[in-house]
C-alpha cells in the first residue's frame, strides 16, 4: 500500500514539472533587464557598475562597484514602552480604575509626543496659539480669562475647563461626555474640536497635520510613538489624549487628611461638614466627597444661573427642553487656580459662588430638585459658615499639580 | 476506529490530490485553506475541499446546569406605566393631592433571598442600582438556583447594616454615597422632581438612607427596607420575574405625605426617613412570571 502511494507521489510530481512551463527571464529587480512578467529566472540578467552598495539599505545591490549615494534606509517601526499612569491612594482605594482606550494604551513615547503638541501653536491657523494657551499649567490647565480669544482675536461664550482626572470623566450612565455641554465622547474625540474651531485654532486638519509632517522632528516622534511616520488627526488626538491623561490632581491637603496622613484646621474641618450635610451647603450629592473624591458626579445639572437660558448647554446637544440649562458639573479641586468659575466665567471669585448657592438661586422650568432651597434663593450661610466652607473648598487644591516639572512646556 | 478512519482520509485525500494535479496541473497550489482544519496546508493558495476536521465526539458541548432568575423592574403610579420618557412633566396626583413630576428615580436592591419548602435559603449576594432616568439596571440576573417550587423571594431596598458598610467603587462613581456624618455608607433611594405649590412649581428629593437617628448623639439605626414577595414554581431555566414598583405607595401608606413638610433635606430627617421606610413595605408587587425564550 505504502509503496503504490509513493510511486504515484513520483508519476504526479514528473507530470506536473513536465507540464508546466513557466515565463522564463530576468526576475532580479536590481538588474537593468529585470522582466516584471517572468516568473521564473533564465540566469541573463544584466547588472550596472553604479548602486547603493549599504548592505544595511533596502536597496542594497551586490552587484554593484560604484555607490551612486541612492540607498534608502527602513524606517524601523517604533516600539513605544508602556507607561502606566500614577494613581494616586485616594483613587486606587474609591474609584473604578480609569478609563484608557483599548487602541490607544499609555506609552512613554505617546505622553512625550502630546506634551509636546499640547504646548506647540503649530496646530493653530497662524502657529501662534497652543492648546496650553487656553489650558495653561498654572492655571490647573484653563486660563484666567472669562472667554478665551482665539487667533481671529474673536471670543467664545463659555468659560475655557480646566484639565485634570480626565480619565475618570465617566459616570456609569454615560461614556466620557466632555466639553460644558457634553459634545465630545472621550478624550481623543474633544481634541479634534478646538483645532478647527473657527474662533479658537481656526485651522484645517489637513493643513495642521501637512504642518506636522513637514516638521523636522514630528515625522520621527510619531513613529517612536505609533510605529508610522504618516500624520493624521486620529494620531495627533491619541497623543495629546494620552498626555491629557497623565494630569492627574488627588494629593492636596484635603485627601492627606481623608487618608488619615495629614490633618485640616478646624476651619477647614467645619467647612467639610457644611459641605457633607442637608442641613449645611449640601454640595456632596453633586460634588462627592472623601468616598467619592473627584469632586463632580460628572453629570450635568442646571445650578439656578438664570430664570430663562441665553444658552441651552446640554439641551442644545440632545434636544431634550428638559436638558436646557445644564452644564457638566465642574471639579472642585484645583479652584485657586481656576478662576473665573461657572460655564460663562460669571463669577470672578469664589466668594460670589458660595454667595450664589446661599442666597442667589434663581428657579427655572429644569432647576435641579438638590437645590432645595431655592424659593429662599439657596442655603443661608451665616458669613462664619461661609468663611468655612471657602476653607476646605481651597484645601482640595495641589500646589503640586501645578508645577509639576512633566507637566510643564518642553519646547 | 479511528486509525481505520485515518487511513480512509488519507486515501481519499491521496486520490484526490493526485486527480486535482492531473486535471489542474500548473494552477494555483491546492489544498485544504482552512485554519480550523485539521490538515490546514499553509502553502495551498486554493482549497480543493479536503479539508477534515476533528470528529464530533471530540467538540464537548457544554449543557447549562445552573437556573437562571432574572428580575425586571418596572413602575408605575396606581397603574399608570412610568418609564424616563414620562419623566418632567406633571402628570401623578400623590394621595394628598399633590400633583408631581420626577425628573430622576433610581435605587439599589441587594441580598436576593430564594426560600425552598424544606426551610432552606438561595442568598445571592448582590446588589443592584435600577436607574429608571437612565434606563440601566432594569434588569438583573441571579444564577445558580435549584429548579423547584419557592415560597417566597425577599430582598433588601438598599443595603443591610452589613453591606453599608463595604466600598463599593461603581457605586462611588455613580454618585450614590453618603457622608459620614449622616451615617455613611449609601443611598436606597433617590427620587427627585417638582410638586405644585400654590399654582408655583416647587422641588423635592425624596432621598431614602439606609440609616436613620433621633438625635445627632443618639446612635444610627437601620433603615434598610426587607421587601417580601410570593413564591414562584421555578420548572424551567431561565425565569423572568417582573417586580413592580409603585410610585404612588411611597406617599401613601401607611403615611400620607405632605411634600410642603417633607420636600428637602430629609436625610437627616429621623420622621422623614422612618416613614419612607414604612411606605416602602408596600411598594413592591410580583407581576408577570414568565419563562426566557
Amino acid at each position: 500500500m505504502k509503496n503504490l502511494l509513493k510511486i504515484l507521489f513520483i508519476v504526479v510530481t514528473v507530470l506536473t514539472t513536465y507540464a508546466c512551463s513557466k515565463k522564463e527571464g530576468c526576475t532580479d529587480p536590481l538588474a537593468t533587464n529585470f522582466n516584471p512578467n517572468a516568473e521564473e529566472d533564465d540566469g541573463q540578467c544584466i547588472y550596472a557598475d553604479k548602486g547603493c552598495m549599504d548592505s544595511r539599505a533596502s536597496n542594497f545591490n551586490p552587484h554593484a562597484i560604484t555607490d551612486d549615494g541612492s540607498c534608502i534606509f527602513p524606517l524601523v517601526p517604533g516600539q513605544p514602552t508602556p507607561s502606566p499612569l500614577q494613581i494616586p491612594q485616594i483613587f486606587s482605594q474609591s474609584l473604578p480604575a480609569p478609563i484608557i482606550p483599548i487602541n490607544n494604551p499609555q506609552t512613554v513615547e505617546g505622553v512625550s509626543l502630546g506634551r509636546k503638541l499640547f504646548f506647540d501653536p503649530i496646530l493653530s491657523g497662524d502657529g501662534t496659539l497652543a492648546c496650553a494657551s487656553c489650558h495653561s499649567p498654572e492655571f490647573s490647565f484653563t486660563d484666567n480669562s472669562q472667554f478665551s480669544t482665539g487667533i481671529t482675536l474673536q471670543q467664545g461664550d463659555r468659560n475655557s475647563m480646566p484639565i485634570f482626572n480626565a480619565a475618570w470623566n465617566v459616570d456609569i450612565n454615560s461614556d466620557a461626555k466632555f466639553f460644558w455641554d457634553g459634545r465630545a465622547n472621550g478624550l481623543e474625540d474633544q481634541a479634534l474640536g478646538p483645532v478647527v474651531n473657527p474662533i479658537e485654532m481656526n485651522n484645517t486638519w489637513i493643513n495642521a497635520t501637512a504642518s506636522l509632517q513637514a516638521d523636522s522632528e514630528y515625522p520621527s516622534l510619531f513613529n517612536a510613538a505609533f510605529g508610522t511616520t504618516i500624520i493624521d488627526s486620529s494620531l495627533v488626538t491619541m497623543a495629546l489624549a494620552q498626555f491629557e491623561r497623565t494630569l492627574i490632581s488627588g494629593n492636596s491637603r484635603a485627601d492627606l487628611f481623608f487618608l488619615g496622613q495629614g490633618s485640616l484646621t478646624s476651619s477647614e474641618l467645619s467647612g467639610y461638614d457644611l459641605f457633607t450635610t442637608e442641613f449645611g451647603g449640601d454640595c456632596f450629592h453633586c460634588h462627592g466627597f472623601a468616598n467619592e473624591p473627584l469632586f463632580t458626579d460628572n453629570a450635568f445639572h442646571n445650578n439656578g444661573l438664570d430664570a430663562t437660558f441665553l444658552d441651552l448647554g446640554l439641551g442644545d446637544i440632545t434636544g431634550n427642553p428638559a436638558d436646557n440649562g445644564k452644564f457638566k458639573t465642574p471639579s472642585l479641586r484645583n479652584l485657586a487656580y481656576t478662576a473665573p468659575y461657572m460655564h460663562d466665567g460669571r463669577f470672578a471669585t469664589l466668594d460670589e459662588v458660595i454667595d450664589h448657592y446661599s442666597e442667589g438661586l434663581v428657579h427655572s422650568s429644569t432647576i435641579d430638585p438638590l437645590l432645595k432651597y431655592v424659593a429662599q434663593g439657596g442655603v443661608q450661610l451665616n458669613p462664619t459658615e461661609k468663611a468655612d466652607l471657602k476653607a476646605f473648598l481651597l484645601s482640595l487644591s495641589e500646589p503640586d499639580f501645578i508645577t509639576n516639572p512633566d507637566f510643564q512646556d518642553p519646547n | 476506529m479511528k486509525i481505520n478512519k485515518m487511513k480512509t482520509i488519507l486515501n481519499t485525500a491521496f486520490a484526490l490530490i493526485l486527480a486535482g494535479t492531473l486535471f489542474t496541473s500548473c494552477t494555483k497550489k491546492e489544498g485544504c485553506t482552512d485554519p480550523a482544519a485539521t490538515n490546514f496546508n499553509v502553502e495551498a493558495e486554493k482549497d480543493d475541499g479536503t479539508c477534515t476536521y476533528a470528529t464530533p465526539e471530540e467538540i464537548i458541548v457544554e449543557e447549562e446546569t445552573e437556573a437562571h432568575i432574572t428580575f425586571n423592574f418596572t413602575h408605575h403610579f396606581d397603574g399608570v406605566p412610568v418609564t424616563a420618557a414620562n419623566f418632567n412633566q406633571f402628570s401623578f396626583v400623590n394621595a394628598n393631592g399633590d400633583t408631581l413630576s420626577i425628573s430622576k428615580l433610581r435605587y439599589l436592591v441587594s441580598d436576593m433571598k430564594l426560600y425552598r419548602p424544606d426551610g432552606t435559603v438561595n442568598i445571592n449576594e448582590g446588589y443592584n442600582l435600577v436607574d429608571v432616568t437612565n434606563n440601566t439596571g432594569l434588569s438583573y440576573s441571579i444564577a445558580g438556583t435549584d429548579l423547584g417550587a419557592l415560597v417566597s423571594m425577599r430582598f433588601n431596598f438598599g443595603f443591610d447594616t452589613t453591606d453599608n458598610s463595604g466600598n463599593y467603587v461603581d457605586l462611588n462613581s455613580a454618585s450614590w454615597g453618603v457622608p459620614t456624618m449622616m451615617g455613611g455608607g449609601y443611598h436606597g433611594m433617590q427620587m427627585e422632581g417638582m410638586y405644585k405649590k400654590n399654582g408655583a412649581d416647587s422641588v423635592f428629593a425624596y432621598h431614602h438612607i439606609v440609616t436613620k437617628r433621633p438625635s445627632m448623639m443618639a446612635p444610627f439605626e437601620a433603615n434598610h427596607i426587607e421587601v417580601s414577595l410570593p413564591g414562584i414554581a421555578l420548572n424551567e431555566h431561565n425565569v423572568v420575574v417582573e417586580l413592580k414598583m409603585n410610585i404612588a405607595e411611597w406617599f401613601k401608606n401607611p403615611s400620607t405625605w405632605d411634600l410642603d413638610t417633607y420636600h428637602s433635606a430629609l436625610m437627616m430627617n429621623y420622621n422623614a426617613q422612618a416613614m419612607m421606610h414604612q411606605n416602602g413595605y408596600n411598594a413592591f408587587t410580583l407581576g408577570v412570571v414568565s419563562q426566557k425564550k
